[in-house]
């Protein structure tokens, strides 16, 4: 049985910046305990040293020419800002007040 | 006069710089059909004549000139609304994305524009590519054309159903576990994954980053050779494009010969849990082949049997990441909760509204997967299985030219059958997603209808990474078999939309 509570999943909803309701939580969490009980197959599947990929097809960093091409402008960058000011995204207080 | 919507894009492209037919003729009639059936089957979320006519207008120009920009001038395409485009609105089938017209175009819309091919429409997806259905999509499930209560695959069911509908010529899709090979299977189209790395992924609203990959959905091989061609290459502005040209897909269609070609029968994906009918238009393939003159080897691939679960970490994980940047800043929707909000509590809010079921389960999945204490034990895990599985796959290479499985499990299912079990859902993509994790690129071939509902099925062929060339010309063998024996493409038997 997997360890998917609904309180781990109110943890996790917090972290990932998604509001969710007692009872979204109580429906995820029996979904995400089957899909986990499910994924959890792979820890079965690697026995010794194997090297994890992070990348299917191996490639080295490259860098191009250190020169100025076009980019957006600013006007361009803030066209589907939800709210601007002064040339700047405009957002809700960053902390809070008390 | 050629039946212009029912015709192939290489005929199509034929007719065009013959000057028997314009580009605008051709856009027009596909155009008409659209307007009038798109209701019936929701394969496009966005269309817009005046737009695509004006596309269609100056590639008639350039002809009129004497001048030839792409072997596709002037042929009309779809594309899968998760790659953005400067002037039409941009979704990824989600509510948090309503609107938004992006400020560059995706470097595959470039392609097609340059290459003066109009584009038609935007097509319907699950929301951020997250499904094997379109059920997903916060704007409704598109339908297939051969049954208009069952799904057309997905995630890219708008592009397949298009395709199917004969609602475009060539449509784009993008595939990070199947997305456009599944949807191929399901509607009896053609629809190829290229290598990792061999189509810039710049401008395509990430899914997961090491899996994406954009790719054709066509209603012959052919069709999709072009496509890749007109598609394919560097490019800079995305750092896992592959830096090597790999060469002319249609030139390799040309050179189809089944001599000396060995095909290797995957035993893991061969015989379980495949529908009966399914796996009858399976073995009629691989029977077609020997009788041809390949050779038909089995190959063991053990990992194959750990492909689902290290994807549903892997992507999710990827996932979790990439969709951080939906919080209500910079574009999309933002929700302003009563009170005096933090911005935490207004992206908390717009992310919930914004976001459907399938989107916030693969997002909190993902969180999870890659918290302390988990990482190692699942993430961790899941990359060792790519490794297994691509190790699997360069021996099975040793021993075959090409592999072959059936592309899905089933044929179409009906819609609502399985949108209420995310795990059933998963399943769909147990032949396809091998091919995401290793790199290696991967098309479906239409190779029958299972007798139990006449409904299409479809053959998987992979190739070794870099050797899409390979994958076409194999793929081109079979399509051939099969026209041979039935006079003409499968989709030719789709139902008459008008009359459903």
């Amino acid at each position: 049985m997997s360890e998917i509570t609904p309180d781990l999943v109110r943890h996790l909803a917090s972290l990932a910046r998604i509001l969710v309701t007692d009872q979204e939580v109580e429906q995820l969490a029996g979904e995400l305990g089957i899909i986990v009980d499910s994924v959890a197959t792979v820890t079965k599947a690697v026995s010794g040293d194997v090297t994890a990929t992070s990348h299917p097809i191996p490639m080295a960093n490259v860098y191009r020419e250190d020169v100025i091409l076009p980019s957006l402008s600013q006007l361009q960058a803030l066209s589907s800002a939800p709210d601007s000011a002064e040339g700047r995204f405009k957002v809700n207080a960053i902390l809070d007040e008390d | 006069m050629t039946d212009i919507t029912s015709s192939s894009a290489a005929v199509l492209a034929g007719l065009i710089l013959s000057k028997k037919a314009s580009s605008v003729e051709i856009t027009t009639a596909f155009l008409d059909r659209l307007e009038k059936l798109n209701p019936k089957t929701n394969s496009y979320l966005h269309f817009n004549r005046e737009n695509s006519l004006a596309q269609a207008k100056r590639a008639d120009q350039q002809l009129a000139e004497g001048k030839t920009v792409s072997p596709l001038h002037g042929v009309p395409i779809a594309v899968k609304d998760n790659l953005t485009t400067t002037d039409a609105p941009t979704t990824a089938g989600s509510k948090i994305l309503e609107g938004w017209v992006p400020q560059y175009d995706a470097t595959v819309v470039r392609k097609l524009r340059e290459a003066s091919m109009p584009i038609l429409g935007k097509t319907n997806l699950d929301e951020f590519a997250m499904g094997s259905s379109t059920e997903f999509s916060a704007y409704g499930p598109s339908k297939n054309p051969w049954d208009l209560s069952r799904i057309p695959g997905g995630s890219g069911g708008g592009s397949s159903s298009a395709i199917a509908g004969h609602l475009a010529p060539l449509a784009i899709g993008s595939d990070t576990g199947g997305s456009i090979r599944f949807p191929a299977a399901m509607t009896g189209s053609v629809g190829a994954k290229p290598t990792y790395g061999a189509v810039s992924r710049y401008g395509l609203i990430a899914l997961a980053s090491s899996l994406d990959q954009i790719g054709p959905v066509t209603n012959s091989v052919l069709d999709a050779a072009m496509l890749q061609d007109v598609i394919g290459g560097h490019d800079p502005h995305d750092s896992t494009s592959l830096p090597n040209s790999l060469g002319s897909m249609v030139q390799s269609v040309k050179e189809a010969d089944v001599k000396g070609l060995r095909v290797g029968v995957v035993k893991q994906l061969s015989s379980d849990g495949f529908q009966p009918g399914v796996k009858a238009c399976f073995d009629d393939t691989i029977e077609k082949l020997a009788a041809a003159g390949a050779e038909i080897v089995e190959v063991d691939c053990p990992s194959f049997e750990y492909a689902v679960a290290a994807y549903y970490l892997i992507l999710p994980a990827e996932a979790s990441s990439n969709l951080a940047k939906f919080d209500s800043v910079r574009f999309g929707l933002r929700v302003t909760p009563d009170g005096n909000p933090t911005i935490e509590n207004v992206m908390a809010a717009t992310r919930e509204q914004g976001f459907g079921p399938e989107v916030k389960r693969r997002i909190i999945l993902g969180t999870y997967a890659l918290s302390s204490g988990y990482y190692d034990a699942y993430y961790g895990s899941a990359q060792k299985v790519r490794t297994l599985i691509q190790q699997d796959l360069a021996k099975a290479f040793t021993q075959a030219d090409v592999l072959l499985t059936p592309t899905a499990p089933t044929t179409a299912f009906k819609i609502g059958e399985k949108v209420n079990d995310p795990l059933a859902m998963y399943l769909n993509d147990i032949a396809t997603i091998p091919a995401n994790l290793a790199g290696i690129p991967g098309i479906s071939v239409p190779n029958g209808l299972a007798s139990e509902d006449g409904l299409p099925s479809g053959v998987q062929i992979l190739a070794p990474a870099m050797q899409d060339g390979q994958m076409y010309r194999v793929a081109s063998i079979v399509e051939k078999l099969y026209m041979d024996q039935w006079g003409a493409s499968l989709i030719a038997r789709v139902p008459d939309l008008e009359a459903l």
